[in-house]
């Protein structure tokens, strides 16, 4: 949505207009109650939370200074409410693991799929090279054992994780934005998606075949 | 320019990402493509990686959005009326 689209918009709710309020809905429900289904891991709960946000953004709106886009605000007053959510779920592991997630799961490919360092030209390579997915029946990845393997695999993620790559990858917010719902910087951003992605696509290989 | 560096496998690996979202220093780029071109286990990688991205795209297609529009016009209307009333 354009600033100038954003600013009407933000006019007309103020002057009442039910249609352009409507119209706002449809244009972020669907991902609204996605993002906050993954978030918080209950589908019902999700929805609670997705209305909530309609309400607070609504409360919000005279103070909104359109410093970020219409956009990032409403989905910054659903992170929170759905970080809010997951804590009461009991979604959030503790802070110690939140905050260490280094340790939660060490290699982005398993070391024992390369060659030790003392092999000589052979070392750090693929062992055996992972297979090409080019040549599999495009169904395969659209099958819902694929779907449900994935999603899955994102739940299983560490709370960060999980909602950098339910931003980026599954409703396909850019890195910029993202960074800016989350509150994190952008190398943290990269990192936190290089081991959410990593960890799918291994899924993916086991289920697969190596 | 920074002298090109040949990364090996391992590290190609980590530095898939940088690659796809563009954010690799130029010296690394150069040395991530020239990798690539001599190694078909890291172009399946790096195809995986991209088929990951696209796959996991997918559970956009489905919502279980069932919360009523009427409820949320209500939401609006009754917002509207608070705030003409104060
Ligand atoms: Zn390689």
């Amino acid at each position: 949505m354009v600033r100038e689209e954003e600013s009407q918009i933000i006019s007309a709710l103020r002057a009442g207009d039910e249609a352009a309020f409507m119209r706002l809905v449809e244009s972020y429900q669907g991902s609204l109650v996605r993002v906050a289904a993954m978030i918080i891991g209950d589908a019902e709960v999700a929805q609670e939370v997705v209305q909530e946000t309609w309400i607070a953004v609504l409360k919000a709106l005279p103070t909104f200074e359109g410093r970020s886009s219409l956009k990032t605000w409403i989905f910054t007053i659903l992170m929170n409410r759905a970080r809010t959510a997951a804590r009461r779920e009991g979604r959030y592991v503790g802070l110690v693991l939140e905050t260490d997630e280094s340790g939660d799961d060490q290699h982005t490919v398993a070391s024992d799929r390369f060659h030790p360092a003392h092999t000589g030209v052979e070392a750090h390579g693929w062992v055996t090279p992972p297979r090409s997915w080019e040549e599999m029946p495009e169904q395969v990845f659209l099958s819902g054992e694929v779907r449900r393997l994935i999603h899955s695999t994102i739940d299983a993620l560490p709370q960060q994780q999980r909602e950098v790559i339910t931003l980026r990858d599954v409703e396909g917010v850019g890195a910029e934005e993202a960074c800016n719902i989350l509150g994190v910087s952008e190398s943290n951003q990269r990192v936190l998606l290089h081991r959410a992605r990593s960890k799918v696509r291994r899924a993916l290989e086991a289920y697969l075949g190596e | 320019m920074d002298e090109v560096r040949m990364p090996t496998c391992e590290e190609m690996v980590e530095f898939v990402t940088d690659y796809l979202e563009g954010t690799l220093p130029e010296a690394d780029r150069l040395g991530f493509e020239a990798h690539l071109r001599l190694c078909v286990g890291c172009q399946h990688y790096l195809d995986q990686m991209r088929r990951t991205v696209t796959v996991t795209g997918a559970l956009a297609d489905e919502t279980q959005d069932a919360i009523s529009r009427e409820a949320l016009l209500m939401v609006y209307r009754a917002w509207l009326k608070e705030r003409d009333s104060s």
